[in-house]
């Protein structure tokens, strides 16, 4: 990541004490869960470890080969173990002459699989089984040389923020044409929307597609397209256009790798946004996040993460300390995962209804807090969405004080806000209109982090510690979470509070919720080789 | 040509029915529009807007600002003099039959009414595996800015997903015990969406008792407003239809006394 070009944000004064104590509570929260998730797979896991051994397409159906094949083994011989080992004893056996063949005999309840009883036979297939996964593995470290090769010839952006704009059409050929029509005008990062619904879906979809609701099915085919498309404009503009998608619902992992192959540079990845705003099982969640994460790692994605969501259901400044602990547990889940920090694009947003005093004072507060905590991070600053009310004369000032804040402290992505936010999807004019209100704001006021010093003890800095300790508050009230059954003498205080509905107001018990059949607990005999090889950082 | 008008006696006679848009000054008829046009900007791009101004009955119009967005659009403002006038008379609106509640209120009528949760089974049926519209009503996230139906204290939801077979929703409506059922058809072909509810419907009607059938509702952009009898359901809804309609609605008629069935049903004695 290419360093900023305006001086370093302003201080905050914050006392470095509590700031270590708030990362050592995330990590207190968070280790019995990444301890949970290496006890765990799920089907997505096992499916994404397939695509990586290069199992692609879908049958007549359009139900993938993946689904069919990790369908098979779980019926025959269950999850526990790993998919690959009945897998690739079952190629070794010949039951089928390749992988591809093998997923379609299986769906036709055609091959028999086992775990190899014999050392010799299980030592073999695992070694197949790594040995084919590998290849995978290779491709997304090719693709990501490929992107340091490109961002070299091309460039990054000059300025910071970059400025990330939004296209949903619904229809890859249509998206195409509008993204790069984004770029000339100015965007550093297209983000494609998905279609709505495609997060509770356990399957990923095949092929070019065109149609979509309010968005457009995120696909290998899709993927490549649009990466495809935005090279060519970036060879245009002389400046590397990134791509983004959302790695998120029931089929993250998959999509991850899938991004990774493809070389997208951005994935949406949230911790907890899946389990309490899609009620997809907590399990599920942080088991499919961790290997979802562990490609992102690998891949040189950046993730964007989803505090913005907590403020949209409630009030921005009672809940400015959410956004601070959900930053937090984002950050330790990230970096336990391999993210570094310039891969962490820590989510956070202006929220904060505009009929409130002081409201911008605060969101300058709240802004430079998560500049502060995180320095490294290219965090990603979203616009008003909950404030908008269909006026869109007052939406342009607000999505102008917005723009001012991103310059003001240093913000890292910028989400343009459209002032036809809740009204339409955004015309044509009306993301030119956004571009020029984030040009003059830049161009007028990007230099004030020069000149903008809030005064010690006074109240940008008395807000921002207030936020700061009430999410120490919170991490430590969770810490010392009793209500949970204790089991096995394990404790997840953090899944605890999940169930107990701390965040979002959301009841999401660990034993509920969708997408739960699709976990298993490993055996003590699970392989994984994608795993170890992630693990092992192998290239 | 103008209906007789009889004004209300109480009203000023000054009030009058004909009106006109206000810029500055009573009847100057200013309005301000603004559009893109598919062309470059040049002399002729704002020719055409003015054009465009004309016959949307702006005389005169004025071009305040015009700009190239791009090779191939120009963006432009146009203020005038609309020769159109209002006839305040004609102006027909039509009602929405129950009122909109916001959240709270959806919470203190059912806590107050029905003393026990709402309880809403959701699905989609038949092949459709389009969660969006479910979805959008009944998740959290709910949709164009309003929270779903999980997000209220007072209403349980239980959403079984896409490609639900009706008996299961029977089954699931009963085990529910449910206040209400919504279905959801987006994506139809050869009038599925139409089979598809009309089966749902009778299903329900033939498992349950006269006068304790759940009420019936169905969503998707394909249905027609109105067709809610022949398809044997109580409510239509249409596209962009939002989680707070749907749960005025249900207040409206689950805790309205039209429907005395449905308060304060008796605890089931066992599981």
């Amino acid at each position: 990541m290419s360093p900023t070009t305006v001086a370093p944000p302003p201080k905050l004064d914050l006392d470095p004490g509590v700031v270590r104590k708030a990362r050592k509570l995330a990590e207190r929260l968070g280790e019995p869960v990444v301890e949970m998730t290496r006890s765990h797979t799920t089907v997505s896991v096992e499916r994404a470890t397939l695509r990586l051994a290069g199992l692609a397409g879908a049958d007549h159906e359009r139900v993938p080969w993946v689904n069919h094949l990790v369908d098979a083994v779980r019926d025959q011989v269950g999850l526990e173990h790993g998919v690959t080992t009945p897998v690739w004893d079952a190629l070794r056996r010949e039951e089928a002459p390749d992988l591809l063949t093998l997923a379609q005999k299986a769906s036709a309840g055609a091959v028999s699989f086992r775990m190899p009883e014999k050392k010799g036979e299980l030592s073999a297939a695992r070694r197949a089984a790594r040995a084919a996964v590998r290849p995978g593995l290779q491709k997304i470290d090719r693709q990501r040389a490929a992107r340091d090769r490109l961002i070299a010839r091309h460039g990054d952006p000059e300025r910071r923020p970059w400025i990330y704009l939004i296209v949903a059409t619904g229809d890859i050929y249509e998206d195409i044409p509008q993204a790069q029509a984004a770029a000339r005008e100015g965007a550093d990062i297209i983000a494609v929307i998905r279609s709505t619904g495609q997060s509770l879906l356990d399957y990923v979809p095949e092929g070019a597609t065109r149609e979509g609701f309010a968005g457009t099915y995120a696909t290998q085919e899709n993927f490549r397209l649009m990466r495809a498309a935005l090279d060519d404009v970036s060879k245009e503009l002389g400046r590397y256009v990134r791509l983004t998608n959302y790695a998120s619902g029931l089929c993250m992992p998959e999509i991850a790798t899938l991004a990774g192959l493809e070389r997208l540079d951005m994935m949406l990845n949230d911790s907890m946004y899946g389990i309490l705003f899609r009620d997809i099982n907590p399990i599920r969640t942080f088991v499919d996040q961790r290997f979802s994460r562990q490609i992102h790692a690998r891949a040189g994605i950046i993730i964007n993460t989803g505090e913005d969501n907590y403020l949209t259901t409630a009030d921005a400044v009672e809940a400015a300390h959410t956004v601070t602990v959900s930053q937090l547990m984002n950050e330790y889940f990230g970096k336990e995962a391999g993210l570094e920090d310039w891969q962490l694009g820590l989510g956070h947003a202006f929220e904060i209804n505009p009929e409130v005093d002081d409201s911008f004072r605060m969101e300058l507060a709240h802004a430079l807090l998560a500049r502060q905590l995180f320095p490294e991070a290219p965090l990603k600053w979203m616009p008003p969405t909950k404030h908008m009310t269909g006026d869109i004369f007052r939406g342009y000032l607000l999505d102008g004080f917005f723009n001012l804040v991103g310059a003001m402290t240093g913000q890292s992505i910028l989400l343009v806000g459209m002032m036809t936010e809740a009204v339409v999807t955004p015309w044509l004019s009306d993301r030119d209109l956004a571009l020029q209100n984030v040009r003059y704001v830049q161009r007028a006021a990007g230099g004030l982090t020069e000149d903008f010093h809030p005064p010690r003890d006074g109240f940008i800095q008395t807000r921002a510690r207030q936020v700061l300790s009430e999410a120490v508050d919170l991490l430590e009230q969770i810490t010392s979470h009793e209500h949970g059954k204790v089991s096995a003498g394990t404790s997840t205080p953090l899944l605890e509070a999940i169930a107990d509905g701390t965040f979002g107001l959301m009841k999401r018990p660990a034993d509920k919720g969708k997408g739960l059949e699709g976990v298993a607990r490993r055996a003590d005999d699970y392989d994984n080789p994608a795993i170890t090889l992630l693990e092992e950082g192998a290239k | 040509m103008s209906a007789p008008h009889t004004p209300d006696l109480g009203e000023a006679q000054a009030r009058p029915s004909v009106i006109r848009p206000y810029g500055d000054m009573t009847g100057d008829g200013m309005v301000q529009v603004s559009f893109t046009l598919p062309v470059p900007h040049d002399k002729r791009a704002e020719g055409a807007a003015l054009q465009l101004a004309a016959k949307m009955g702006l005389s005169p119009a004025l071009l305040v600002h015009a700009k190239g967005m791009g090779p191939d659009h120009t963006f432009f403002v146009v203020y005038g003099s609309v020769t159109h006038l209002v006839e305040l008379d004609k102006v027909q609106v039509v009602e929405r039959d129950f009122p909109l509640l916001s959240a709270k209120e959806v919470n203190a009528a059912i806590k107050k009414q029905l003393q026990r949760p709402l309880v809403v089974v959701g699905a989609c049926i038949g092949t459709d595996a389009h969660t969006v519209g479910i979805d959008a009503i009944l998740n959290i996230k709910g949709f164009a800015g309003e929270k779903g139906l999980e997000y209220y204290s007072e209403i349980t939801v239980v959403n079984l997903g896409a490609q639900v077979l009706v008996p299961e929703l029977v089954e699931a409506a009963r085990e529910h015990r449910a206040d209400a059922v919504l279905v959801s058809q987006v994506v139809t072909q050869r009038d599925a969406h139409i089979h598809n509810t009309t089966q749902m419907s009778a299903a329900f009607r033939e498992a349950y008792p006269a006068g304790e059938v759940p009420l019936l509702i169905a969503g998707g952009p394909r249905f027609e407003e109105g067709s809610a009898a022949t398809l044997g359901v109580d409510r239509i809804f249409g596209k962009g239809t939002t989680p707070g309609e749907v749960a005025s609605y249900l207040v409206h008629e689950l805790t309205s006394p039209r429907r005395p069935t449905r308060q304060a049903r008796p605890e089931r004695k066992s599981a």
